[in-house]
């Protein structure tokens, strides 16, 4: 393998971690204060869609992106609803979600633009386009460090840095604001955040809006970044591959960038190579494709390292009367 | 606390529910530009007026009876199985071994084999994530979605590699020898003439059925299912009464994931006759919508999925003669899930208050006595 091949693969490491990692992050703020997310696949398929139809119809990926976030905050506010103020199951209200998104894209794409539930390919204007770091030309001949910044740090759609950037604003808003400490805190322990006089619903919406944009700028970042338009299903199961991501990184930031770098490296490999030959025996394609879900019930199973979820999760909470 | 009667609890809730969702999803029909009224009969016409319709609703149903028990079972533990589409595509891998690789003399040999050899993969699917929750605290819906993806990949790989016929392009395992072929509505009930036609209902419906009852016996009439009750109810006083935590949950998911397996006989056996992918078309997950509006009971299951063999076969009529594409059944499944399972106490709540101002104003109850008087 030479160094073009290693950072073709890298690159495409790269694009394809990004809408796990942004979807990871979405999942860690709302579980993090206290709110299982099943639903981050819907989240994410439906700002891909209103992404990519609005951008398709307005020319703008601006106002494409903004309507794929406000469509997906739509369905945060719904988890919220059952979650929160209904006190209703998470996981169902979350499964119920991803069918809805699953729906709806498909239908109202049907029913837009009669191509069997897709949305008409982007132009330039209605995708994001590469942005070419400074010096990446001039860079380029230097060897080994100037293909890495020209191939591999340069030639990223916007989304792609601002993907990176959330994880230590991420890190920083968690860990070092008054918010996150109560985001943190309302994940462990409501009642002592209830005590303390702050909202518990409040924070739990809270989360729940920065979930549905960060699953917004994912969904936006798929079909108008990576892909150029909405097909039906477009999201094939990152949504769960960044659920698993999250365990995997046991709801950590920086733990989370590993993570999505992990399973995207995993989804360039299974993409480039149908099977690997390893000499003795051949790795099928299918096994590339079902490690990331592998590694994650080894981690679950706590063979390696234990990762426990925030305390509260899952549970709905009752003011005391 | 308010309480509500039986009555309303079992039946007025989840008949609002269903209204609401109903409701929404007329809604939805009508903001894409359609008729609601003139959808709706279409759908009563294609899925109930003919033989054919019934045969396709009845098919339907078989399915999402078998992944309705699956899920409801697992309620009863309170465990949430979400796995239940993984367990029966691995099913239906045991059924296509045992059809296609066992030279069966008669139908109800083959029958009983594969009802076997489904139920066992698809509890063996399950096995894993029940092990993993009981002995190590994985939690068994991250596990059950991951088996899912999992059993796609090994179905995949299975039929593109392995069962997959010489020079066949189509990932699909060849087709069953006809010994195996299961008698079909039309062959049982036509007696030569055009009833059910065509039509994909078999003799797995009344298997379907005896699932149904025999859940019903294993949850209310034996000691298993009273400990799988109790443990759903509270585990601590489970433990304290000698129930072990471990063995429950793990029976639980055996006897949810065998009957999601057991969906493949209806698919793979019944319908297609041989193993195809994608042969499970997300009957898993309607299971979910089947047991909670079902309330977890074999009766309601059994109606729910009716209901939603209805709707499947009436949404295929739907796009069949009209634009309204097929998603929209997907769409009406995500709002029953929505108000019959998340949004429950949006339901309940306002009726609990109502019935608790009906009580108060037939009169303030007798005090009760205490022992003491």
């Amino acid at each position: 393998m030479d160094l073009a091949t290693i950072l073709q693969v890298l690159d495409s490491t790269v694009r394809l971690a990004i809408p796990l990692l942004l979807a990871c992050l979405a999942g860690l703020f709302s579980e993090r204060s206290g709110i299982i997310d099943i639903g981050l696949e819907g989240k994410m398929l439906i700002a891909a869609f209103f992404s990519a139809a609005v951008a398709f119809a307005t020319g703008s990926v601006w106002l494409g992106m903004l309507a794929g976030i406000a469509a997906s905050m739509v369905l945060s506010a719904i988890h919220g609803l059952a979650s929160i103020t209904f006190r209703g199951n998470q996981l169902i209200s979350g499964v119920a979600l991803n069918f809805l998104a699953s729906g709806l894209t498909v239908m109202i794409a049907q029913v837009w633009f009669s191509e069997g539930g897709r949305t008409p390919s982007l132009m330039t204007g209605g995708r994001f386009s590469d942005i070419a770091l400074p010096f990446a030309e001039t860079l380029r001949p230097i060897p080994v460090l100037g293909p890495i910044y020209a191939e591999l740090i340069s030639g990223h759609s916007i989304l792609v840095y601002v993907g990176f950037l959330m994880v230590p604003l991420t890190w920083w808003v968690l860990q070092r604001t008054r918010f996150g400490l109560r985001l943190r805190a309302v994940g462990e322990a409501p009642e002592a955040v209830d005590t303390a006089g702050v909202s518990v619903a409040g924070l739990r919406f809270a989360a729940l809006a920065i979930a549905g944009l960060l699953c917004g700028l994912a969904g936006a970042y798929l079909a108008t970044g990576l892909q150029a338009g909405f097909v039906r299903e477009m999201t094939a199961g990152r949504g769960y591959i960044a659920l698993a991501a999250l365990i995997f990184a046991k709801w950590r930031p920086w733990y989370a960038l590993g993570a999505c770098l992990l399973f995207g490296f995993l989804q360039a490999i299974a993409l480039r190579y149908q099977n690997i030959d390893l000499g003795a025996f051949t790795v099928p394609v299918q096994v590339m494709d079902a490690l990331p879900y592998i590694l994650t019930v080894v981690i679950l199973a706590g063979f390696v390292g234990k990762a426990i979820p925030p305390r509260a999760g899952g549970q709905p909470y009752v003011k005391e009367r | 606390m308010n309480r509500m009667p039986a009555w309303a609890d079992a039946v007025l809730v989840p008949l609002i529910s269903i209204l609401l969702a109903a409701i929404l999803s007329a809604l939805v029909i009508l903001a894409i530009g359609e008729n609601p009224v003139a959808a709706f009969s279409l759908m009563v016409e294609g899925a109930l007026m003919r033989s054919t319709g019934w045969g396709y609703t009845l098919y339907y149903a078989t399915n999402f009876t078998f992944t309705g028990l699956a899920v409801a079972v697992a309620f009863h533990a309170r465990m949430f199985n979400i796995g239940g589409e993984g367990q029966a595509m691995i099913g239906g891998l045991g059924v296509a071994l045992v059809a296609l690789y066992i030279p069966w003399p008669h139908w109800t040999l083959a029958l009983a084999g594969a009802t076997l050899a489904g139920g066992l993969f698809g509890a063996a699917w399950a096995f894993i994530p029940a092990w993993l929750q009981a002995t190590r605290g994985s939690h068994i819906v991250i596990t059950t979605i991951m088996f899912n993806f999992i059993a796609a990949a090994l179905l995949n790989y299975v039929l593109v590699n392995l069962m997959r016929p010489v020079g066949a392009m189509e990932p699909a395992s060849a087709t069953f020898p006809p010994a195996t072929h299961l008698p079909t509505f039309q062959d049982m009930f036509a007696f030569g003439g055009t009833l059910f036609r065509g039509s994909p209902a078999n003799v797995t419906f009344f298997l379907a059925v005896l699932a149904c009852i025999a859940v019903w016996l294993l949850i209310w009439r034996t000691r298993l299912g009273y400990e799988i009750r109790a443990f759903g109810h509270s585990d601590t006083a489970a433990r304290y009464a000698g129930i072990s935590t471990v063995r429950i949950t793990v029976l639980a998911m055996l006897i949810s994931g065998a009957l999601a397996g057991l969906m493949g006989l209806n698919t793979t056996m019944g319908e297609a006759e041989r193993l195809v992918l994608n042969a499970t078309e997300g009957a898993g997950f309607i299971g979910i919508a089947v047991a909670l509006m079902g309330r977890s009971h074999p009766v309601g299951v059994f109606l729910a999925a009716l209901l939603f063999g209805f709707l499947y076969q009436g949404g295929a009529e739907l796009a069949l003669w009209t634009d309204i594409p097929r998603e929209l059944i997907t769409v009406i499944q995500a709002l029953v899930i929505l108000f019959t399972g998340a949004l429950d106490n949006m339901v309940r709540m306002p009726l609990e208050a109502m019935f608790g101002a009906l009580r108060a104003r037939r009169g303030p109850k007798p005090k009760p006595t205490s022992p003491r008087d």
